[in-house]
């Protein structure tokens, strides 16, 4: 996909359906990674039900939305997750979800490997248990790589390898590589926001300026590897990686939560970008009449970034990265390229930081099972 | 994910747009889907994407083009229909 500029800018002022939409089906999860994007934790009992999320899958069907996906909390723990899945690709919505790995047992993988029109993405943040767990909990990187030989043994085909860039991880990147294409697996690569639980650890975790170049060099070398356009703030340092290179926040992108609530993208799960609820008139009129999508289909005002020659490459970065940092929207990306966004941060005087809205982590220690 | 072999594209040929494609119109023409590949593909005006809907009307590409495309346009809508072959969004017969 090259970045066509006519067609960016089409694109900036929304498309008829989404291009990209995530639906985490259940707050609920196994895990307590510490970089969790939705807080997840504990499953809220105003879940969408079996019925519901069947007729959300048909409103998806009906608006041409290709594929969706799917992710949580962890979305196997759903008793209806293998229903509501093959409900979707009967109706040719695709599928692609994404999982922590500890409930792809032998049968489970077995039974993934019959569907059409699916594709999986298993998580891990280190490529070795140690890097991994400090931020997924003990045990999970374990956990995942049976998996992943439970996918391969059950012939389920090419599966993506999911990694969050981290000053940690960003430094395996050809560990990943490596142990990608010992399965035969697709490597994703995304980047660390600072959303729900990442709030608390974005600080310490993300990748420094040289790490972020290094990032972009190696990635424009491996056009294969696949990273959801998470890195368009760094095309600014040349010619556009991969992608679209837009923020798709409500043109081209939204999320629906377990709930029914509708926010931006996946990494605006706050109030502020709350733009309705799939129950009260269904999903396709939020995503056409919604006053906050609306407005995100305005023109971006380029703000402090207007005297900067490379805005068109970036367009000024991530929303979600600017907001929960404390930055305001006219301001850098918290991790541009140039250095701004640093220097936009420590002037704040005082740095208030949002708070992810609403907060499912479990309040309580978790520790990993042996299954 | 299986990638097939894309047949060479000869508009004197039956084409149509292949049964693992889906179109969804949008303003500025449609975007493409192909549910196995998973390539998205953005067509990017009205005309083509009429011309890719009907294709499989006609006997071959040419006789779609010449029936559906102003004369001065028939050469840069074959290229067209080409490049989305490459994508391996049509198939013959």
């Amino acid at each position: 996909m090259g970045a066509e500029s006519s067609l960016r800018n089409r694109f900036e002022r929304g498309l008829a359906a989404p291009i990209c939409l995530t639906w985490e089906i259940t707050y609920a999860c196994n895990l307590a990674c510490t970089h969790c994007l939705s807080s997840s934790g504990r499953r809220d009992p105003r879940e969408l039900t079996t019925t519901e999320a069947k007729g959300l899958i048909d409103e998806i069907a009906a608006m041409q939305i290709f594929y969706v996906n799917i992710g949580g909390g962890e979305p196997m723990i759903r008793r209806d997750f293998f229903e509501l899945i093959e409900h979707a690709v009967n109706q040719h919505v695709g599928v692609k979800f994404s999982t922590n790995g500890t409930r792809i047992d032998r049968s489970a993988a077995k039974r993934l490997a019959g569907i059409d029109y699916l594709d999986i993405q298993v998580s891990i943040d280190g490529a070795d248990a140690a890097t991994s767990d400090r931020i997924r909990g003990v045990g999970s990187y374990g956990a995942a790589r049976r998996a992943m030989d439970n996918l391969r043994d059950a012939n389920f085909g090419e599966f993506k390898i999911s990694v969050v860039m981290t000053k940690e991880s960003v430094e395996q990147l050809d560990d990943f590589e490596a142990l990608a294409k010992s399965y035969g697996a697709e490597l994703r690569l995304t980047r660390l926001r600072p959303s729900g639980r990442g709030v608390e650890v974005w600080n310490e975790l993300h990748p420094t300026l040289e790490q972020n170049r290094q990032l972009y060099r190696w990635l424009l070398d491996r056009p294969n590897v696949l990273t959801g356009d998470s890195f368009f703030h760094l095309s600014a340092l040349g010619s556009p990686l991969e992608g679209l290179n837009l923020c798709g926040a409500g043109r081209v992108v939204c999320l629906i939560d377990p709930v029914g609530d509708v926010y931006a993208c996946p990494f605006v799960i706050h109030d502020e970008f709350r733009a309705g609820n799939v129950r009260d008139a269904g999903f396709g009129s939020v995503w056409t009449n919604s006053e906050l999508f609306r407005s995100l289909r305005e023109p971006g005002n380029p703000g402090a970034c207007a005297s900067c020659g490379s805005y068109d490459a970036c367009r000024g970065g991530c929303m979600a990265a600017k907001f929960f940092t404390g930055l305001e929207m006219s301001d850098p990306d918290p991790e541009c390229v140039f250095g701004h966004g640093e220097t936009a941060l420590a002037t704040k005087r005082v740095s208030i930081r949002p708070l992810s809205s609403p907060d499912h982590s479990r309040r309580v220690p978790v520790t990993l099972f042996a299954r | 994910m299986t990638r097939t072999t894309v047949d060479a594209f000869d508009a004197s040929q039956y084409w149509q747009l292949s049964e693992q494609v889906s179109l969804r119109d949008e303003e500025f023409g449609a975007l493409a889907y192909h549910h196995v590949n998973r390539r998205l593909v953005f067509l990017k005006s009205r005309e083509l994407v009429e011309l890719v809907r009907r294709l499989g009307g006609f006997e071959s590409a040419n006789d779609a083009v010449r029936a559906l495309v102003a004369a001065d346009q028939h050469d840069r809508y074959v290229s067209a229909l080409a490049a989305l072959n490459k994508s391996e969004l049509l198939s013959g017969r």
